[in-house]
């Protein structure tokens, strides 16, 4: 039986919702109708009073489940696309981020954000958030690039005592598929070698794993081993397993879909420079998306986020650096 | 000016009323002909994302279309294709945007609703739903600096969008301000899955403007002839200095959320309820009655539409489409702030 990341997503739900009492799933059409994206299915029939159908009231979205999780509940508060969470902003960097440090209370809210392009979705249905909120302190960042980490993180996400904001990729809800749920995981906060190699590092999460191995997987053809790094979680970032693997390959590309100012690709970047700069044989470079909003037509979105060819070219500059 | 007698109170000539009124249907039924040509590229897998459709409320959506004026501040939502031609928005225009024609106000970079012309007043929205009524307010209180008199800002939002922050904090603001804004909110039962009895819980949403301190005016969204009447009031009386209006039409989404959507969630009772009217229906018999159009002569009307429709989308499809080689990859206007392309 095959399930798809989108699946694992709505899987890994129930799962929490039949283990633990506290947890409830707050969200725009997530009761009867199942959610935009169908992640919550048939959840609330089979867990009736607990999947609740929110106004179109985002910053409310949050502050409920920050309310509910200081009386003890566990909330997961679905955007209907990461881009709408910019109107509960407030509550999640300014209200969540701060309790546990102002107040010594947790604050345990899942915040399950639909991210990324897809063609044709334009700039406010495709936009990559994780390095707006890792910026704030307070606040876990989680980006599964697989079936199996969409549903043992998410499942790992409610446990956390802290806010998280999960971000799950729309590209991988249908195009992904593995045979079957995990039993095990890795734990949150580390980062995985998604495949081994010794000529080049490319470290990256989320959808563009797959283009990364793709490229990865090309260029094997002419003799390269290119190694991948899959995140996984990007705040907290695991600094060790990435200088790991440069220490292996000495030459580095950080790959991601969002934004090139700043953000998770600086930071990695930024990190091997100042704690492994002895490792390196070239310098680390960074692919990211367009320093402009996404474009809507497949023309300019295939250019605008990395694919498997640019990153192909980024890598031959690298090799050859 | 326009006084608020003129659409209300005194029976304007017959004449100008069929004028009105066959002005405003012309409107209403190309854009349910340019929507069913949409679908039907969409269908035809034409069309790249998704498509949302305004079937039932072109009524409602042209009635505000032609109530503003050149010079005005028109910010349309999801399902005011009727407006917007209504308020100059070209067939080719609206055909270039959907197919991402090169040479359309978006240029490949924008599609579907989220079109516009700022510089001509046409505001071009933004998904995050509420947010355009704070941006109209703005315009108006640019245009009040100017001195400029006589003018209208109008923007529609859902059931559904009154439920955001920023429907609140504009209308407020807006009323506070005593700005010529209208408000037409399309009460047409859901946004998306979600029934009214789940997005609020006042008797009717109308009840709100007592709270905003605006005028409200409520309308049967399925019938033409209220909606350009009232519509016109309140843009009347936004225009002579009343301040803040806000409309609440009743009326139904007689299409899913988008094409992706079945709608299987829609009560019945509703579709079958006068609220389950199709407009253009209503349309077809108040003409009929008043004597203004035989049923010929309407469906003549239709066909002449249709093929404009299908004129504009052949141009819009012959033309270049977006090139990432030619794209400016800059964001900025200010040449010298603008970092490098990578
Ligand atoms: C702030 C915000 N949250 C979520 C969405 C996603 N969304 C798009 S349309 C829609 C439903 C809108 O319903 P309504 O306002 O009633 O308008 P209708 O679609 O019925 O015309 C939702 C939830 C959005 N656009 N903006
Ligand atoms: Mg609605």
């Amino acid at each position: 039986m095959a399930i798809t990341y989108l699946e694992a997503i709505r899987e890994a739900q129930a799962k929490l919702l039949a283990d633990d009492p506290r947890v409830f799933i707050y969200g725009q059409d997530v009761g009867s109708f199942g959610g935009a994206f169908k992640a919550t299915k048939g959840l609330a029939k089979e867990f009736p009073g607990r999947v609740l159908d929110s106004p179109i009231s985002e910053d409310a979205q949050v502050g409920v489940a920050i309310g509910a999780a200081l009386e003890g509940m566990r909330p997961i508060v679905e955007m209907q696309f990461a881009d709408f969470s910019t109107c509960g902003l407030n509550q999640i960097i300014n209200h969540a981020a701060t309790m546990f440090w102002r107040t010594n209370v947790k604050c345990p809210i899942v915040v399950r954000l639909p991210s990324g392009g897809t063609a044709g979705a334009g700039p406010f249905h495709s936009q990559s958030m994780e390095a707006l909120y890792a910026h704030y302190p307070g606040l876990v960042v989680l980006n599964p690039a697989t079936v199996e980490d969409a549903y043992s993180m998410l499942i790992a996400a409610v446990h956390i005592d802290d806010p998280v904001i999960f971000c799950e990729h729309k590209y991988l809800y249908y195009h992904l598929k593995a045979e079957s749920l995990p039993t095990e995981a890795l734990p949150v906060g580390k980062a995985r070698v998604a495949r081994p190699g010794r000529d080049a590092t490319i470290v990256t999460y989320s959808a563009m794993l797959h283009e990364a191995l793709a490229c990865a997987e090309e260029l094997a053809q002419d003799g390269w081993q290119i190694e991948v790094v899959d995140l996984r979680s990007v705040k907290p970032l695991d600094t060790d397993t990435i200088l790991g693997s440069v220490a292996r390959t000495g030459r580095l590309l950080v790959v991601g879909e969002a934004f090139p100012w700043g953000g998770v690709t600086a930071e990695v970047v930024a990190r091997v420079a100042t704690e492994g700069f002895g490792l390196l044989d070239a310098p680390p470079m960074r692919l990211n998306a367009k320093d402009t909003p996404v474009p809507y037509h497949p023309n300019l979105w295939g250019t605008h986020r990395p694919t498997a060819r640019a990153i192909i070219g980024a890598m031959r500059e690298l090799l050859h650096a | 000016m326009l006084q608020t007698s003129d659409f209300a109170s005194v029976k304007p000539q017959t004449d100008t009323r069929c004028e009105r009124y066959l002005g405003a249907f012309r409107w209403m039924l190309l854009a349910r002909v340019f929507e069913e040509k949409l679908a039907s590229l969409y269908r035809g897998g034409k069309v790249v994302g998704g498509v949302f459709l305004g079937k039932g409320q072109e009524a409602l959506s042209a009635a505000l279309g032609v109530s503003l004026r050149k010079g005005d501040i028109y910010a349309p939502l999801i399902r005011d294709a009727a407006g917007r031609f209504a308020f100059g928005e070209t067939l080719l225009d609206a055909a270039r945007t959907i197919v991402g024609s090169r040479l359309g106000p978006m240029r490949g970079r924008e599609g579907n609703i989220h079109r516009g012309k700022p510089r001509e007043g046409y505001y071009a929205m933004i998904s995050h739903l509420g947010v355009m009524v704070s941006t109209v307010a703005g315009g108006l209180i640019a245009r009040r600096f100017k001195g400029v008199k006589d003018v209208v800002g109008a923007t529609c939002i859902g059931d559904g969008g009154t439920s955001t922050g920023s429907f609140h904090e504009g209308l407020n603001m807006a009323a506070v301000e005593k700005l010529p804004l209208v408000v037409v909110v399309a009460n047409n039962q859901y946004a998306y899955s979600t029934p009214t009895s789940e997005q609020y819980a006042c008797a009717d949403l109308i009840d709100r403007a007592i709270g905003y301190g605006v005028r409200g005016h409520k309308v049967d969204g399925t019938d033409p002839q209220a909606c350009f009447d009232v519509v016109g009031e309140a843009v009347a009386r936004a225009r002579s200095g009343e301040g803040p209006q806000m409309i609440v039409a009743d009326l139904l989404r007689l299409v899913g959320h988008g094409e992706h959507d079945d709608a299987h969630y829609v009560n019945h009772a509703l579709k079958v309820s006068p609220i389950g009217r199709d407009c253009l229906d209503v349309a077809r018999t108040q003409i009929t009655a008043a004597g203004w159009m035989t049923a010929v002569q309407m469906d003549a009307l239709r066909e002449q539409l249709q093929a404009e429709v299908e004129s504009a989308f052949a141009t819009a499809l012959r033309e270049p489409l977006p090139d990432p080689n030619l794209e400016d990859w800059r964001a900025l206007s200010t040449e010298s702030l603008a970092e490098g392309r990578a």
